[in-house]
């Protein structure tokens, strides 16, 4: 379970948000441009430092900036597939997935394990030797996500997966998405602009608006009036 | 279209083919005559006779080794320079932005100068260097400063603008996966900025072999010592003028290697892209 609570200032306004994911919810962070959305992953990432925060995941303090604890961002087994999906061109897919893997010294034969298990999941195993580059959106983003779950991580979080996806790989991304997250039993966020990826996964909704949270609760619930409803 | 405008458009077409004709063939022949002129001022034997000469042998090596020395120098200190400098805002950066461009414009002499002012024995910090015995003036040392100074902008700004086209997205996630800033600097960051990188250092290796004025300033014309390739052409062609020549084509064919070799890395990174 994640719990989290933080404060940062930023240019505009100030972020102030508070929330609590369970394993295997999908929360959909929803918002307008420039409302702190992706703000909000990064701190909890570690990416970005924050003000005040206490961030709480699996019972295990990631900040607590009263104590001065912040665990490294490389230490906070956060799966996080960023905008664009930032698979990395110059590699192949197969070395995109072990990338975590290795970078934790995991051994040999059980990253040849896992990434093989992870691009059979994600429907990429064809394209092991492939430079990522070379690949098409949806192709980047079932790497993206093969290679955050490959890690096992605690949390997952996605920042915009869907946009750039024509309406058959937004699908498929969706309902791996939702698989894995009700199979590993882990807390999801995805930040979104569009209802309908709102309605179709999320298992809760959280309309944040200048950093404060406008609204929350089940997606078929979400009130016509959010101003954020009407960009799908 | 009437008869007499349909030649009109055909003479128009046909003068602005001949305009384009005559200055493309002017500008190529006014850049590739000097070059020319060169090769058939010295007859292949001469060349070859002359190549094997000490001084130009002396000058030879002492321009590579200095050069590459120069160029390893720019690389290792260049590339986190250049990393951190896009990476952090601090104040002063556009000060530093603009030193890093200034020796782009400023007379190499004028560099030379700058140099044996701060560095020269009498010089603001060479006086207390003087002190402990060590002097930097008219020394190989000073040669590989001189190279530096007017050189490395050349790499630095191409570093630069190559770490700051660079997608963050690419470094926070490899952070995110569990890579160490270095493990991510060397794995993610450099391999994909390593076309434009490698670019870069190949017009430092050029400039610096090149370098002329700066050199003879602060390093002075010491055979065996400060006289580099350019150095030893000024010299021959106040005296055995085939040591000049010979010099010359070897500077001009290093050169278009140069040039070759970065047409090649542009081609394959454009492949890649």
């Amino acid at each position: 379970m994640l719990e989290a609570a933080m404060i940062k200032k930023l240019r505009d306004y100030t972020l102030d948000l508070d929330f609590t994911v369970q394993p295997g919810e999908i929360m959909v962070l929803m918002g307008t441009n420039g409302s702190g959305k992706s703000t909000t992953l990064n701190i909890l990432s570690g990416l970005l430092e924050p003000d005040t925060a206490t961030i709480t995941l699996n019972g295990e303090c990631l900040c607590n900036t009263k104590n001065d604890i912040d665990i490294p961002v490389e230490d906070r087994r956060i799966g996080y597939v960023l905008q664009n999906s930032a698979v990395f061109p110059h590699m192949t897919v197969h070395d995109n997935v072990a990338f975590g893997l290795r970078a934790r010294h995991v051994d040999c034969s059980v990253i040849s394990e896992q990434v093989t298990l992870w691009m059979d999941r994600m429907h990429i195993a064809d394209l092991a030797n492939v430079k990522a580059g070379n690949l098409s959106g949806g192709q980047k983003q079932r790497v993206a996500l093969a290679r955050a779950l490959a890690i096992e991580p605690n949390l997952l979080m996605m920042d915009e997966p869907f946009t750039a996806l024509d309406a058959e790989s937004t699908q498929a991304v969706k309902d791996l998405t939702c698989r894995v997250v009700k199979k590993m039993q882990i807390p999801c966020i995805i930040v979104t602009h569009r209802l309908t990826d709102c309605t179709e996964i999320g298992t809760r909704a959280c309309v944040i608006s200048q950093g404060k949270k406008d609204w929350e609760g089940t997606p078929d619930k979400m009130p016509e009036i959010m101003p954020v409803c009407r960009c799908t | 279209m009437t008869p007499g405008r349909f030649l009109q458009k055909k003479y128009r077409l046909k003068l602005t083919y001949l305009a384009a004709g005559i200055l493309i063939t002017g500008v190529t022949l006014y850049l590739a005559l000097p070059i020319l002129a060169l090769f058939i001022r010295i007859s292949p034997e001469m060349f070859y006779a002359t190549v094997q000469d000490p001084a130009v042998i002396n000058a030879l090596w002492l321009s590579l080794y200095t050069t590459v020395i120069t160029l390893a120098i720019v690389i290792l200190v260049g590339t986190p320079f250049a990393y951190y400098h896009c990476r952090y805002s601090y104040p002063g950066k556009v000060i530093v932005d603009t030193l890093i461009d200034l020796p782009l414009v400023l007379p190499p002499a004028v560099a030379g100068v700058a140099l044996l002012v701060l560095y020269g024995r009498v010089g603001l910090l060479g006086q207390y260097f003087n002190m402990f015995g060590i002097q930097l003036a008219f020394t190989t040392l000073a040669v590989i400063m001189a190279q530096i100074f007017v050189a490395s902008p050349f790499y630095l700004r191409q570093a630069k603008s190559l770490f700051e086209q660079l997608d963050p997205a690419y470094e926070q996630t490899a952070r995110t996966l569990g890579a160490s800033s270095l493990r991510t600097m060397t794995l993610v960051t450099l391999p994909m900025t390593a076309g434009g990188l490698i670019s870069g250092a190949v017009m430092t290796f050029g400039r610096a072999l090149g370098e002329f004025g700066a050199t003879i300033m602060f390093a002075g014309n010491l055979p065996g010592v400060t006289q580099t390739m350019p150095l030893a052409v000024y010299v021959g062609m106040q005296g055995n003028i085939n040591v000049g020549l010979t010099i010359s084509i070897l500077l001009v064919i290093i050169s278009f290697a140069i040039m070759i070799a970065v047409r090649l890395v542009q081609k394959k990174e454009a492949g890649h892209a």
